[in-house]
């Protein structure tokens, strides 16, 4: 084994051995906030749902704006390193890892929602089809039941695309690791042995999920705006839902892959690794995105404004020049305006600014969930029917639970397994050695 | 399955040149179908259940102000938006045309609730309380809703089962027959004889955003303008 490759190896394995204290400094009190998700979950689950801030005609509320949101950031791994795969892209190597474990875990916290939002929880497995007593079925017409088995489909996928690439890595770990660790990397490395005929089926099996998966990906959030496009309702019934919410999951998906890679670069001083080219590249694609998300923006609310429709126009009012106008416009700025001077302008663009444009997106895409959720249900068309919302403090304890249980599942596996791969990595310098 | 013709299809008429918005529907439909009673904070964020409402709508300007009351209630849709978004068949169309809902089978999406247009379902964010003693006025006939289940007008379908069993064929929703102003009449739509059929066919009668498709088979009775 040449030098080039040992280095390799012993930068990004540093990262897994010890836990500092700094570590644990990080990683304590945001378990903490996610107990307390928890234990606000379950006072939900005692009292019953009213104890949220949902009420009618707003019968959804922050839960399904945080689904949105956490299933839109799961679109980072899959299409970012599925993509990038098929392209043979080949700075993509050592980005691919950590979008692809983004990916999983927003997908478990998104998952959640909806059994969080329901009014029985407890019986929410009867969405599924499973065979039964008094033969009852789901009902498939239902956008619903659409919804669970595409994000089921998507969580398995995505975990198996996430596997795969990680066999040969758990492998080498098996050999250099000692107690529960080289129990758990022996389990999973399957016995790889690193034959020719097993890295020939890796290849194989990789082309092919990076395949299905993008297929997935793009079904899975274009079923999550029909959960909205399907309703008569005004502002949601709108026939470019499927690809405006596929186009803003990407955006926001590349800005959180955006925040943990310029996190792990730091923390985990892989300077070398993650580097202003990676950052670059990165930075102009959620450029791209914010230009189309803004043009689907663009094409949804003008045509909507200039056809004047009396209950659309309520709806578009609310968002444009009335009480939820403050959450529209600062949508506007942070999606469109914040990445456009930062990353347009080539001066400006850098890792920071990079960063800032990112953490903007993510705020701007949960404002953007918010703002079509909510004023379409508080302006039905029966004037007399209208409402208001609110969240309790359960909606907002459980919200800001899921930022820090993402931040806690993705330092648990950055502590477990290389954040790089390294075995994609190491031909890559070999190459750039030669 | 196949379409099998029901012998009954139950509707109603309201003429609203003689409601009064006097809400006696309401308090009835309240006692009839053992409604949960609110309290003033739930009240406020708007979570007391009527399953039927009078909307006021204002015209004109002050001095010149006049109001126009609507009952509104489940429209009991043919083609009804709450139920094809139902992931579990909870809510769906009986063989006399009801759109009913079956609380033990709701998981309590809250989705029908949103793609009703009429916005009549109401919902049980709690286990449903009576202060004492109102839990003795209860009609045993209506079943109690538990907490996260989705509810709404049944048209009173006890009474109508009632009436089967009897065989009567004189059935007033409770809301019909506490109606002072004799401005509700319910009937099937199917016997063209019966005089909420003869209404629904007068020059009169509108249906609540009929233009949805809907296709509900509550019938608006108003001066042609």
């Amino acid at each position: 084994m040449n030098n080039a490759a040992q280095d390799v190896r012993r930068d990004l394995w540093r990262p897994l051995q010890g836990v500092s204290w700094r570590y644990l400094a990080v990683i304590l009190p945001l378990s903490l906030v996610t107990l307390w998700g928890l234990i606000a979950w379950g006072y939900q689950l005692h009292h019953g749902i009213g104890v949220a801030g949902i009420r009618r005609p707003v019968f959804w509320g922050f839960y399904l704006v945080d689904f949105v949101f956490w299933i839109g950031i799961s679109h980072a791994g899959t299409l970012i390193s599925a993509i990038l795969r098929l392209t043979d892209a080949e700075w993509r190597k050592p980005v691919t890892r950590a979008a692809e474990a983004i990916t999983v875990f927003a997908l478990m916290i998104g998952g959640m929602f909806p059994i969080v939002h329901l009014g029985r929880a407890w019986i929410f497995y009867w969405l599924v089809p499973y065979p039964n007593s008094r033969l009852l079925w789901p009902n498939f017409r239902s956008p619903l039941v659409w919804d669970l088995t595409a994000i089921s489909t998507y969580l398995i996928g995505s975990t198996i695309f996430l596997f795969l690439p990680l066999i040969p890595d758990v492998a080498q770990l098996a050999k250099h690791t000692t107690g529960w660790r080289r129990w758990l990397y022996r389990r999973l490395a399957l016995g790889w042995t690193g034959s020719d005929r097993e890295w020939h089926a890796l290849e194989r099996a990789m082309k092919l999920m990076a395949g299905i998966i993008l297929a997935v990906a793009v079904s899975v959030h274009t079923v999550v705006a029909w959960d909205f496009s399907m309703a008569v309702a005004p502002m949601w019934h709108s026939t470019i839902f499927g690809p405006y919410f596929v186009a803003g999951a990407i955006f926001s998906g590349i800005a959180a892959l955006i925040i943990a890679m310029a996190v792990i670069r730091k923390t985990m001083r892989l300077e070398q690794y993650l580097t202003p080219h990676h950052f670059n590249n990165l930075a102009k694609l959620l450029l791209l995105m914010s230009l189309l998300w803004t043009y689907f923006t663009v094409a949804e609310n003008l045509t909507a404004w200039y056809g004047n429709e009396p209950k659309e126009m309520a709806v578009f009012g609310a968002r444009a020049r009335g009480v939820y106008a403050p959450y529209f416009w600062t949508m506007v700025v942070c999606n469109f305006f914040v990445p456009f001077v930062l990353l347009g302008i080539k001066k400006l663009r850098s890792i920071k600014t990079a960063l800032i444009a990112s953490v903007t997106v993510l705020i701007g895409m949960w404002l953007e969930r918010y703002i079509i959720i909510i004023p379409t249900l508080s302006r039905p068309r029966l004037t007399a029917a209208w409402g208001s919302y609110a969240p309790s403090w359960v909606e907002i304890s459980i919200t800001v639970a899921t930022f820090t249980t993402m931040v806690v599942l993705y330092l648990s596996f950055a502590k477990l397994f290389p954040i790089i791969s390294i075995w994609e990595f190491k031909p890559h310098d070999r190459v750039s050695e030669s | 399955m196949g379409a099998k013709v029901s012998e009954h299809r139950w509707g109603m008429a309201i003429d609203l040149d003689r409601c009064t918005g006097c809400q006696a529907c309401v308090a009835a439909c309240h006692a009839e179908n053992n409604l949960p009673v609110s309290n003033p904070e739930q009240a406020a964020k708007g979570r007391a259940v009527h399953w039927i409402r009078v909307d006021r709508y204002y015209e004109g300007e002050f001095p010149n102000v006049r109001v126009k009351y609507r009952p509104v209630l489940c429209q009991q849709c043919d083609e009804a938006p709450c139920e094809p978004v139902c992931p579990v068949y909870a809510t769906y169309k009986n063989p006399e045309g009801l759109n009913v809902q079956v609380y033990n089978r709701c998981v309590g999406t809250r989705y029908c609730a949103n793609n009703c247009p009429y916005s009549v379902r109401f919902f049980n964010w709690f286990d449903p309380a009576w202060p004492e003693p109102l839990q003795l006025q209860h009609n045993p006939d209506v079943s109690i809703r538990e907490g996260g289940v989705m509810e709404k007008c049944t048209f009173c379908i006890q009474r109508i089962q009632r009436a089967e069993e009897d065989g009567s064929s004189d059935i007033q929703p409770a809301c019909v027959q506490s109606c002072p102003a004799e401005a509700m009449v319910f009937g099937d739509l199917n016997d063209s004889e019966s005089n909420v059929s003869r209404l629904a066919g007068s020059g009169r009668a509108t249906q609540l955003l009929g233009e949805l498709g809907t296709k509900p088979k509550v019938f608006y009775l108003e001066r042609a303008k």
